[in-house]
């Protein structure tokens, strides 16, 4: 058993050489960033250890927009597209034709690039000299007036960074919604049949008890991967989130390192901390409501 | 009731169709557009469904206005260098945790399990100045070495691992097979399909990464597809010219979606068991 030890060490080597470095040294430096006051990239200096840099990015207004842009986009988007994807799960379970060719087209955006199938949406939603764009033409034929949706009004922009997080995000949810219902065990239906159940209380007494692990699965990931939210919003309104009004707490501490307003990388480790806290939070509390409402 | 049922089956299918055509439809729509002319896209205020004279002008243009084609290499180089060297690092660790006794072993592995949960968000600010104190910004050493380690793949393969015997390990043993051979000729072929899903869910990541790439060049000359897909929006084809954008969408897309088609059950049962997107 010892002999194996230096061995399986040397297998080891590569994974924990590329961890230390790349994950667990920056892990620990992002908190020492954090507390540094008045970090300078440039000499690599700083002036004392504090909590300033967490004041400074809480009393910023470019943060606070992006909290409640994030707060938002989570708040709408997670039940909508878990609720959705459920809906054509049940509805994908229920039938035999076709099945396997909506399950096909539903998977698409998932191999899709966020960056360039998001180009497609904005030309869609744009009002432009030449055009209004599709959907404005769409609104207008329902009697409804232009709206600009990627440069107007907060809401209509809001409506299609929804719009586009949902149709992205709801594959993943479709997929695992889907082998779950199909994971059910089918004498349970029989023998609710034979009982003379409803359609909707074998629904509400069989299919969900049974498949609600994964759906508080992913409510779980739904959650972070929202909160995360980041290339949907550059992909719609331009890598200038700030001027758009659009940005989000991923967005606020990528352009606190780089870009025309970077270089405060204290800035940055402070709100990615604090963007760490708030989803370790609501996980935790995802996970003791799940603890109690899970079925298993 | 059978007149009921039926009234049902048919919302059914009206749900799913609408539903498909949401999802399709962008991918038309992208297509359409890349083939109008620019006067005829431009003509149009209220878009035209189809197009009666289809052109391919536009996929000229995207290629010879902005270097499409080397955001296209740069993405294939920084795909395979990226999965190839990831596969050399966790396949030997897998094995290690899988079929080789070590003290400290749990402490290590827990390590690795505590790991996984850490948001890339959190460490890529000091990879970020890493990086750049390494001076490997704008190479493609800086672009992949951040991204060689997952966690979670060297979990999902060593789960794999442990699934084959221990009598096999320990009749290669008396034959007198080495650890390295065994795992080559042995624990490799027998875990391929798990291997080829690992390496399908990083090449989709690969080909859609944008973060760490937008945060490490700024050099024409080393962007990827996704970086080239948002210079051309933000600096376009000198004047608002959709068509040429949708034509270099097309192109991006493309490689993904024939990957899918061809590996659709692989990506599909892939996705679900280690998949993380939304």
């Amino acid at each position: 058993m010892k002999k194996n030890g230096f061995k399986a060490w040397l297998y080891l080597l590569p994974a924990v050489i590329f961890l230390g470095v790349f994950m667990l040294y920056p892990l620990i430096d992002v908190f020492v960033y954090s507390f540094e006051e008045g970090y300078n990239s440039a000499s690599q200096t700083y002036y004392g250890v504090g909590g300033y840099n967490y004041d400074y990015v809480l009393h910023d207004p470019y943060f606070m927009q992006a909290l409640r842009n994030t707060f938002i986009l989570v708040i709408i988007t997670v039940p909508l597209s878990t609720g959705l994807a459920l809906l054509i799960s049940l509805a994908l379970n229920s039938i035999k034709k076709l099945r396997m060719a909506f399950q096909t087209i539903y998977f698409l955006p998932y191999v899709t690039n966020t960056l360039a199938v998001g180009l497609v949406f904005m030309i869609l939603f744009k009002k432009t000299a030449y055009s209004d764009g599709l959907v404005n033409v769409l609104i207008n034929l329902f009697g409804g007036g232009s709206v600009d949706f990627i440069d107007g009004p907060y809401w209509a922009k809001m409506f299609v960074l929804c719009f586009y997080t949902i149709w992205i995000v709801l594959p993943f949810k479709i997929l695992i919604l889907t082998s779950a219902l199909a994971s059910v065990n089918e004498t349970y239906y029989k023998a609710a049949r034979i009982d003379g159940t409803s359609r909707w209380r074998m629904f509400t007494k069989i299919t969900l008890p049974m498949i609600s692990p994964m759906i508080f699965y992913l409510v779980i990931t739904g959650f972070i991967g929202a909160f995360k939210a980041y290339s949907d919003s550059v992909a719609l309104f331009g890598t200038d989130l700030n001027a758009a009004g659009m940005n989000t707490i991923v967005g606020y501490v990528y352009d606190m390192l780089y870009g025309d307003s970077g270089g405060y990388p204290s800035y940055a480790s402070a709100a990615a901390i604090i963007l760490f806290v708030i989803v370790l939070t609501i996980t935790v509390i995802n996970l003791m409501i799940s603890k109690k409402k899970v079925h298993y | 009731m059978k007149a009921r049922k039926h009234i049902l089956t048919v919302l059914i299918y009206i749900l799913l169709s609408v539903w498909g055509i949401m999802v399709l439809f962008p991918f038309y729509w992208m297509l359409l557009t890349s083939v109008k002319s620019y006067g005829a896209y431009n003509s149009e205020y209220i878009p035209e469904f189809f197009t009666l004279a289809p052109t391919l002008e536009n996929y000229i243009e995207a290629f010879t206005a902005v270097d499409l084609a080397r955001y296209f290499l740069n993405t294939l180089i920084f795909t395979v260098v990226t999965t190839a060297i990831m596969l050399v690092v966790i396949v030997p660790a897998a094995f290690a945790f899988s079929r080789l006794d070590f003290r400290g072993k749990n402490a290590v592995f827990t390590l690795f399990l505590a790991l996984m949960m850490i948001p890339n968000e959190l460490v890529i600010i000091t990879n970020f100045q890493t990086i750049t104190d390494m001076g490997l910004r704008n190479t493609f050493t800086g672009l992949i070495l951040p991204s060689v380690t997952s966690v979670f793949y060297i979990y999902l393969l060593k789960e794999n691992f442990e699934q084959i015997p221990d009598e096999l390990y320990k009749a290669a043993k008396v034959d007198g097979t080495s650890d390295m051979k065994y795992l080559l000729k042995v624990m490799i072929p027998i875990c391929k399909p798990t291997i080829i899903t690992i390496v399908i869910l990083k090449v989709i990541e690969c080909w859609n990464s944008f973060v760490w790439p937008r945060l490490i060049t700024d050099d024409k000359a080393y962007f990827l597809v996704s970086n080239g897909i948002e210079e051309i929006r933000e600096n376009g084809f000198g004047r608002e010219n959709i068509p040429a954008m949708m034509a270099a969408v097309v192109v991006i897309s493309l490689p993904l979606i024939v990957l899918f088609i061809v590996f659709r059950k692989k990506i599909m049962e892939g996705v679900s068991r280690g998949g993380t997107k939304g």
